[in-house]
């Protein structure tokens, strides 16, 4: 029992930031453009929301920092790949390029070339509630986890519920009959990449503000290309994304207890698992389902 | 036929009623229309792209406090006064034209593989699986094996998203994507578990035979034969794609893969092979990089050269000679860079930013090319 809730707690450590990412990618990609731009838009937050910290001495300005990151460079997606209708692939992909180049230039401008990793005086802690008890180690995470859990029904209810949401899937599936009823197909899809780049921001914040409380080069070692894989397997539906995000938590934090305890794993075939999921789940399912009609379409107002 | 900026002679010569006179000054300056843009543009918008990218890339220097024309001074010139950094270039450019090459095949047929990296990754785990059999071979014939356990690796691991592709419509840009993680993780999993060295305890695979690595082609240098065949298979690039019948059918299937079923090309087959050939060719550059350089597989052989491949492809246009220019031209970025931060202390990273905003400076740029100054017909006014 102790080794479940101990466990579960880890996991739902582990799969905080790739949920927050993927739900971000989930929204932008509801509205029909692929960002690839994830792993260097986290990586970029990462170091802005870490540097701001620092600097300024209050965690709160680097989550805004780690926000606003996340928001510009998505705005830069958006430029290119929404006013421009620039293919979304290397779009992103260069995107991904630019914020890896860029934190990892300023990091260096920063720190120099040092051996230890710069940490935070203080970094966000987790809850401290009801100390000793199991409930207490299951409740005591960081308030950016529980963020991210209120964030799927809150993100499932604009989804279904209300108009934007409802205008986020039409632009994502048909944006021609969107814009002939009168939405503005640019702005939606503005909108949700910007929404979508400030969680991926988030996700960025909660590894160098929260779980780390430091930055390093490899801070998100791919959690963005996992969050990519997560949107696919939750088939663009929060739930189901949030399963997915938990179920990589727990095979992750499974493995960081075994390792710990000697038990020899191939750890890197675990790591491996969530790809090799989402593809044959790809495979699987080819390309129907829930897949955005419109997923990797510029759109152009002439036509042309 | 008259073409060039004509426009501005023209406008004086088309006289028209005393209305449109009025507005005369503004149509003297040629105007845009849509359509492919004439050659002098097309060899003007990568200029136009470097001269952006380095404006932007000046904001960045004078971030760090240095002088950015003494930083691009150190960057793009002095590589080329010492003969180990003209070198350098050299060596640097081999897994760059490989993997541009390989990226520009695919991109050629419309399948967008963002998996080189991987496909690398294969040719290199091929090589260390190979390479150290072949002791006591004779030399070419060593070599001749290890380019084809290369070639097949690569387009191996790029089969799984080019069948997806072809036979179930799986959009392969997210399972090339996700299978170069996948592929980093294989290589990982066995540094670190059956080849982790014993007493160093450092993660390496064993060194490959004396007969299978690459020679050098230059003396005294690291400039292997990896560089030659990366030139040979540009050349055959370039031949296959502008003199075969395969090559017209990549070229129409990109440029609409349904009406060149109409034509009666069979797109299915055409993206496999495009999609299996860029893999094989990627493949070639791992194997360059461990039977040329190291002698041996280790973590981080490819400092990402397969998604710098998608910005040689990009900026060189997907043509051979603009992909060697391309690749040339990055593989001296990247020298560069670490020159400048040797002597000037500008971070080394620099040169990633500069090749991730030549990328999307690039991209933008490329829109105008869509675009060639307005040809006048006869009776048209303003």
């Amino acid at each position: 029992m102790e080794f479940l809730v101990v466990l579960t707690a880890a996991a739902l450590r582990v799969a905080t930031p790739i949920l927050l990412a993927a739900l971000g990618e989930m929204l932008v990609e509801r509205a029909g453009i692929l960002n690839l731009g994830i792993e260097g838009i986290m990586l970029f937050s990462a170091f802005t929301g870490f540097v701001a910290a620092q600097f300024s001495g209050s965690l709160w300005v680097g989550v805004l920092a780690a926000i606003a990151t996340g928001v510009l460079l998505s705005a830069l997606m958006g430029l290119l790949s929404v006013t421009f209708g620039l293919n979304q692939h290397v779009s992103g992909l260069g995107i991904t390029l630019l914020g890896s180049g860029l934190a990892l230039y300023f990091f260096r401008l920063a720190y120099g070339g040092a051996s230890t990793p710069p940490a935070l005086q203080r970094s966000f802690q987790q809850w401290d509630v009801l100390p000793g008890t199991l409930l207490g180690t299951l409740l005591g995470q960081y308030w950016l986890t529980y963020l991210a859990l209120l964030l799927v029904p809150l993100l499932a209810w604009v989804l279904t519920r209300t108009s934007f949401g409802l205008r986020l899937h039409a632009v994502g599936e048909n944006p021609e009959a969107v814009d002939v009823a009168g939405v503005n197909v640019y702005r939606v899809r503005y909108l949700a990449l910007l929404a979508g780049g400030a969680l991926m921001g988030l996700g960025g914040a909660f590894l160098s503000l929260a779980q780390l409380g430091a930055f390093t080069h490899g801070i998100v070692n791919g959690r963005g290309w996992v969050a990519i894989a997560i949107v696919i397997f939750g088939n663009w539906r929060p739930v189901r994304v949030l399963l997915g995000a938990l179920l990589f938590g727990f095979v992750q934090a499974l493995q960081l207890r075994l390792q710990a305890e000697g038990v020899p794993v191939p750890y890197e075939l675990l790591l491996a698992l969530p790809y090799l999921v989402t593809i044959l789940v790809l495979a699987l399912t080819g390309r129907n389902a829930n897949y955005p009609a419109a997923l990797l379409k510029p759109y152009r107002r002439e036509g042309a | 036929m008259p073409s060039g900026p004509s426009g501005a002679a023209g406008a004086g010569g088309t006289g028209g009623p005393a209305t449109a006179q009025a507005r005369r000054p503004l149509s003297r300056l040629p105007r845009w229309e849509r359509g492919p843009a004439p050659w002098w543009l097309r060899l003007l918008l990568p200029l136009l792209a470097i001269a952006i990218t380095f404006l932007i890339a000046s904001l960045l220097i004078a971030a760090s406090g240095a002088n950015p024309l003494e930083v691009f001074r150190e960057m793009l010139l002095t590589p080329f006064t010492r003969r180990t950094s003209r070198l350098e270039i050299l060596v640097r450019l081999t897994p760059l034209l490989l993997t541009g090459i390989a990226v520009a095949i695919a991109f050629r047929a419309g399948y967008y593989n963002i998996g080189a990296e991987g496909q690398l990754y294969a040719g290199a785990l091929a090589a260390a699986l190979l390479g150290p059999q072949l002791g006591g071979w004779n030399q070419p014939l060593a070599i001749t094996v290890m380019l084809l356990g290369g070639l097949t690796a690569g387009a191996a691991w790029a089969l799984l998203p080019a069948v997806l592709k072809v036979y179930a419509k799986v959009d392969e840009v997210v399972t090339t994507l996700l299978l170069n993680s996948v592929m980093l993780l294989l290589v990982g999993a066995l540094l670190n578990g059956p080849w982790r060295d014993p007493i160093s305890g450092w993660p390496r695979s064993p060194s490959i035979a004396e007969a299978a690595m690459f020679p050098q082609v230059i003396a005294r240098s690291r400039v292997h034969l990896g560089l030659v065949v990366a030139l040979v298979l540009v050349a055959l690039f370039w031949w296959v794609l502008a003199r075969t019948r395969f090559g017209l059918e990549v070229r129409a299937v990109g440029l609409g893969a349904t009406a060149a079923r109409f034509l009666g090309v069979n797109v299915r087959s055409t993206v496999l092979v495009a999609a299996l050939l860029s893999g094989a060719v990627a493949g070639v550059a791992g194997v360059g990089e461990v039977a040329g350089i190291h002698g041996y597989l280790i973590e981080g052989i490819s400092p990402e050269y397969g998604y710098t491949g998608i910005i040689v492809a990009t900026f060189g246009g997907l043509h051979a000679l603009g992909v060697t220019a391309a690749a040339s031209f990055l593989a001296l970025v990247d020298i560069g860079s670490t020159t400048a931060a040797r002597t000037l202390g500008v971070p080394a990273y620099l040169g990633n930013v500069v090749q991730a905003v030549l990328l999307l400076v690039t991209l933008a740029v490329l829109l105008l090319g869509r675009y060639r100054p307005a040809r006048r017909r006869e009776g048209e006014d303003a």
